[in-house]
């Protein structure tokens, strides 16, 4: 059962073979024996999600049940979940329990799903190795002495671990991506405004995008057709018409046209990667592919851009976390400012302060033209390279994360190298483009290899197809820790 | 004159919606605290903003209405700043490109001593959208300020004057005229007591042709007696501050309506880098030609085209300017002239003179005026067609007041329905002529002054109904021979 | 460019973070390295672009103006540090 697809879980549901409260219990009792070690989840609420597993049978019962009624599914703790306490991975919402629901938690609500618990992230996703959650790191299930990646890290360690059936991650500058490819799952960052943020706590509100991580992408597309969807509460939703995402899923690759960028392929890639990377490319051509040399020449420039645009809304974003009306407040203080000051001090961790720090200075007084303003054009110029990029390929590929799962602490004092292992998948949330990570292999100390598959704006449904179709012609996807 | 004063004003204008700028909890005064402080205006964490269309609809009009530059594209921008009473730690508002600039409006200076009353015009920089924020009571709650987050995200119009006014009298009169414009076309409700319109004042010195002085701004006042008051007292403390060798520093100041005098605010001090830069919430706000001119033809007749409309019409400048200060005024006076046609002038008389008085004495605004345009103006109709006479009408207007009724009925009520037939005239003054022939004689001989003594035994002999006018001529003639 | 102790304390302060010296040190160490990478960005040309602040070139969207929000206090206060007589309380505002 824990191997099954959605589409089996779904399929067994409907036919009774196991209730949706069987299935519940079955993920919660491998959690209670396996989430201490791994720590992929900050909240558990077996009472809630199994009365929701309840409502679910009854629906399947009444035969009004959707593809996702009675699975389980984890949400990252980034999601504003009614009753649930929501965390953000941060000491500063350790008593805030949610009075409200983000989109996404009812948009799985009244798909009849069961919302498993709430996965340990990085805080306030700001982080690539799950070290910055205030609830512990995340252990990465292939080997505990390493990261899952981050900031989705909970999710893609939960996933990739069987403790939960499918979950949802963020992505701002590759948060579901590459712990996507470090824990060896599949993830999709879809098109900026297919997924609604309203809930979503915000890091960077011009980057952030909501998006299933899972076992395959067959699975993500089912995940999406309940993800994604106009949401008049945020004003970025983009308004279109509801899609399939699993419509294209067994489409043929013949004359797929494969763009890579040869500035992923240059210095900085691991030797085990690009040979993973490689070996997956030639499958490509396999299937009836053709390689396509292309170039984003601004690509180089996306980590510094990044650093100054993420920063600067996440400083603003975070100013609401003062201890006036929910959250952490400090027990001791004296004026408002102290007040203010203890509260901000001792409720955010050392990452976010940076980057609160970081964004406050390259918007103050000054500074703003030479940093803001600057980055913002060169943020252009990098989106403008995948316009060019696209009229010579349908999809880009190339590495999602330079190596495979780093060791816990290795990187720990030195942020800039911390930054740089998000080189790959910046660029296409500058640009606002889909992205995903499915994996192709193994590395070094036999950790996963992520595939990254870019899409032009709003061709997820062709990107599932082109992973969908490498994944029938593989079995990495299919490969679990062993050991646990 | 050694001091020049200069004043600019930056005035909040509540917009009247039903909900806030961005999201739909209702923004009703004097509800019960944050009862109306939902998920957006509490700013819990993962809420987003949607732009209410009803507060760029008043945006709109205000632009039109003084003639201003309405962006096609217009964008938001946060304003960081930490407030207890600022929920987000930003403010929402606009920046580099606001939705209104480049407008103007003409202003009624009163006349002060021997200065005369003139007219002005006070060009508007700018104009642009954004949210208030909620209230700090200070009531001691043990030692704590207790916050109220219902009015936060109400919408704003911040009008942004240029430095054009020179002196208190201008700034009032700017203020005064601007408050009746928002009022007029409908985007605000104008009340100051509520804090829907609030003024902050930029006020500097200068020795006239030298530089701008450095500026002081007075904070929110909310009465146009204080914002006298407070630049007053400010005008003559900068001059003093000045001569005594000292200099202005840059400052937000509060006016103290008890003393009398201002004083700077300790709180927000190192607020001035407030790291504007464009809310990646919201995008560009666009507005079209078409709309515009949708809204353009909902706009009523503008004050100052009205006044001018009335001039030519031939009223006094002090009429027309006074009948336009508030639009319910205008429209009862134009009520008032669709039941009495023509009769411009005395419609006017009659509003600014008996019903305004009555109005104040009963302290009253027009709204609440206990007689109709219909009832005033068929009154007055009937002034002019001679049918009663001035103090008949004014007679029959007090009736009206207190007790109603229409002015035909209560005219043949009250019996006071001049005699204006010239036979029914010719008869009393033969009889009159008749009885004294030797006032006759003596008037004829050269004593002019018997005239006013024949009108007397007339009017008494028709029972004060005699129409005067026609008296008069009718006696002119006999007398004549 | 390199930050000085006082911009980091000026930062620090604009942001509401209390910070004792050492940290303010150890923080300037760290954003110097940070700034280091992102003064890669002052070598590229960007004359006559134009700043891109969302991937969609979309215009904002309006809500009609209709109250759809109903009182939810006691809800959102049950999670508020300190309230009293429905307001929310913070040490004394001084103007």
């Amino acid at each position: 059962m824990l191997e099954s697809s959605l589409q089996q879980l779904g399929a067994a549901l409907r036919a009774k073979k196991i209730s949706s409260v069987e299935l519940t219990q079955l993920y919660l009792d491998r959690m209670a024996r396996l989430n201490p070690r791994l720590n992929a989840y900050i909240t558990l609420n077996p009472e809630i999600s199994l009365a929701q597993a309840k409502a679910a049978d009854a629906r399947l019962a009444a035969g009004t049940a959707e593809p996702l009624t009675g699975i389980p599914v984890a949400q990252k703790d980034i999601f504003c979940a009614k009753d649930w306490l929501t965390t953000c991975g941060s000491k500063m919402l350790h008593n805030f329990v949610s009075p409200y629901d983000a989109h996404i938690i009812s948009q799985f609500n009244n798909a009849g799903a069961v919302n498993l618990g709430k996965t340990n992230m990085d805080e306030f996703a700001m982080g690539s190795s799950n070290e910055t959650s205030h609830y512990g790191p995340v252990k990465n299930p292939w080997d505990t002495q390493r990261v899952p990646g981050g900031s989705s890290g909970g999710t893609a360690s939960a996933v990739a671990a069987r403790l939960c059936a499918a979950a949802t991650g963020t992505d701002t500058g590759g948060s579901i991506r590459q712990p996507a490819a470090l824990c060896g799952i599949s993830g999709l960052k879809p098109t900026y405004g297919v997924c609604s943020r309203y809930g979503m706590i915000a890091f960077a509100s011009s980057l952030d995008q909501a998006g299933p991580m899972g076992r395959s992408a067959e699975d993500l597309a089912l995940m999406m057709n309940v993800m994604a969807g106009f949401d008049e509460r945020d004003s970025t939703s983009l308004q279109r018409d509801n899609e399939d995402y699993t419509r294209d899923l067994n489409k043929p690759l013949t004359g797929l046209r494969i763009g890579l960028p040869k500035e992923f392929f240059a210095e900085g890639m691991g030797s085990d990667v690009a040979k993973a990377i490689e070996a997956a490319i030639a499958e490509y051509k396999k299937l009836g592919a053709t390689i396509v040399d292309i170039s984003l020449p601004n690509s180089k420039l996306s980590v510094p851009v990044y650093y100054v645009l993420a920063p600067a809304e996440a400083s603003s974003n975070l100013s609401r976390f003062d201890g006036v009306r929910y959250g952490y407040r400090a027990p001791e203080y004296g004026d408002l400012a102290d007040m203010y000051e203890k509260s901000r001090a001792q409720g955010f961790g050392a990452e976010v302060k940076r980057r609160i720090m970081i964004g406050t200075y390259v918007l103050s007084h000054g500074y703003y033209d030479a940093y803001y303003i600057k980055a913002q054009k060169i943020r252009r110029l990098i989106a403008q390279d995948f316009v060019e990029a696209y009229k010579h390929c349908d999809v880009i590929m190339g590495p999602t994360s330079p190596s495979t799962a780093f060791k816990l602490g290795e990187k720990g004092d030195d942020p800039v190298q911390m930054y740089l292992s998000d080189i790959y998948t910046i660029a296409v949330n500058l640009a606002g483009l889909p992205g995903m990570s499915i994996p192709c292999g193994f590395g070094d100390n036999n950790m996963p290899v992520g595939l990254q598959i870019i899409g032009n704006y709003f061709d997820e449904a062709r990107m599932l197809n082109v992973a969908h179709q490498y994944q029938l012609a593989t079995d990495w996807h299919s490969r679990a820790p062993q050991g646990l | 004159m050694t001091w020049e004063i200069v004043i600019g004003l930056e005035v909040h204008s509540q917009l009247s919606t039903n909900t806030k700028i961005f999201s739909g909890a209702s923004t009703a005064f004097g509800a019960e605290p944050n009862t109306q402080a939902d998920a957006v205006s509490l700013a819990l964490p993962g809420v987003l903003p949607v732009l209410n269309k009803g507060a760029v609809e008043r945006a709109i009009k205000f632009g039109i209405a003084t003639g201003a530059h309405i962006a096609p594209r217009s964008v938001f921008a946060r304003k960081n700043y930490f407030y207890p009473d600022l929920p987000k730690g930003y403010q929402i508002s606009q920046f580099d490109l606001p939705v209104v600039g480049n407008g103007q409006l003409v202003i009624q200076v009163p006349a002060q001593g021997k200065q005369p009353a003139y007219e002005k015009t006070v060009r508007i920089t700018r104009a642009h959208l954004e949210e208030d924020a909620g209230k700090s009571l200070h009531e001691d709650f043990h030692g704590m300020t207790g916050i109220d987050l219902n009015r936060a995200g109400t919408p704003l119009l911040e009008i942004v004057s240029e430095p054009d006014m020179r002196s208190a009298a201008e700034a009032v009169a700017y203020a005064k005229a601007l408050h009746t414009l928002v009022q007029w076309i409908g985007i605000c409700d104008g009340n100051m007591q509520e804090g829907s319109f609030r003024c902050d004042v930029n006020v500097s010195v200068r020795k006239p042709g030298q530089p701008l002085g450095t500026r002081r701004e007075i904070k929110n006042l909310n009465s146009f007696k204080f914002m006298q008051q407070a630049i007053d007292y400010e005008v003559q403390w900068q001059i003093d501050t000045i001569e005594n060798g000292g200099t202005i520093q840059q400052a937000t100041i509060l006016f103290n309506p008890d003393t009398g005098e201002t004083r700077a605010m300790r709180s927000k001090e190192d607020a001035h880098d407030y790291r504007y830069f464009p809310d990646p919430d919201l995008l560009p706000l666009e507005i079209s030609e078409e709309w515009k001119q949708q809204i353009a033809a909902t706009l009523p007749e503008l004050p100052h085209t009205k006044q001018a409309r009335y001039q030519e019409q031939g009223l006094s400048a002090y009429d027309a300017s006074v009948l336009t200060s508030a639009r319910a005024l205008a429209d009862f006076f134009e009520a008032t002239l669709d039941e009495a046609p023509g009769q411009i002038k005395l419609c006017a008389n009659w509003l600014i003179g008996e019903v305004s008085a009555q109005l104040n004495r009963d302290g009253l605004d027009i709204a609440q005026c206990p007689i109709s345009a219909q009832q005033l103006g068929g009154l007055l109709k009937r002034i002019a067609d001679n049918t009663v006479s001035n103090s008949g009408a004014k007679e029959v207007f007090r009736t009206m007041w207190t007790e109603g009724g229409d002015a035909d009925a209560l005219i043949e009520a009250k019996g006071l329905k001049q005699v204006s037939d010239t036979g029914a005239i010719e008869k009393i003054v033969d009889e009159i002529l008749a009885a004294n022939a030797d006032k006759v004689a003596e008037y004829r001989s050269g004593k002019d002054k018997l005239f006013g003594f024949f009108v007397g035994q007339a009017m008494k002999a028709s029972q004060g109904k005699a129409n005067p006018a026609q008296l008069n001529e009718i006696l002119k003639q006999k007398l004549a021979g | 460019m390199s930050l000085s102790t006082q911009d980091v304390e000026k930062v620090a302060r604009l942001a509401r973070l209390a910070m004792t010296g050492e940290e303010i040190e150890t923080a300037r160490a760290q954003l110097n390295g940070i700034f280091d990478l992102i003064a890669e960005m002052q070598a590229v040309d960007t004359s006559g672009v134009e700043p891109m602040s969302h991937s969609q070139d979309l215009s904002q969207r309006l809500r009609e103006d209709r109250v759809t929000e109903s009182d939810q206090r006691d809800a959102f206060q049950r999670i508020a540090p300190q309230v009293e007589a429905g307001l929310y309380l913070v040490p004394k505002v001084i103007e």
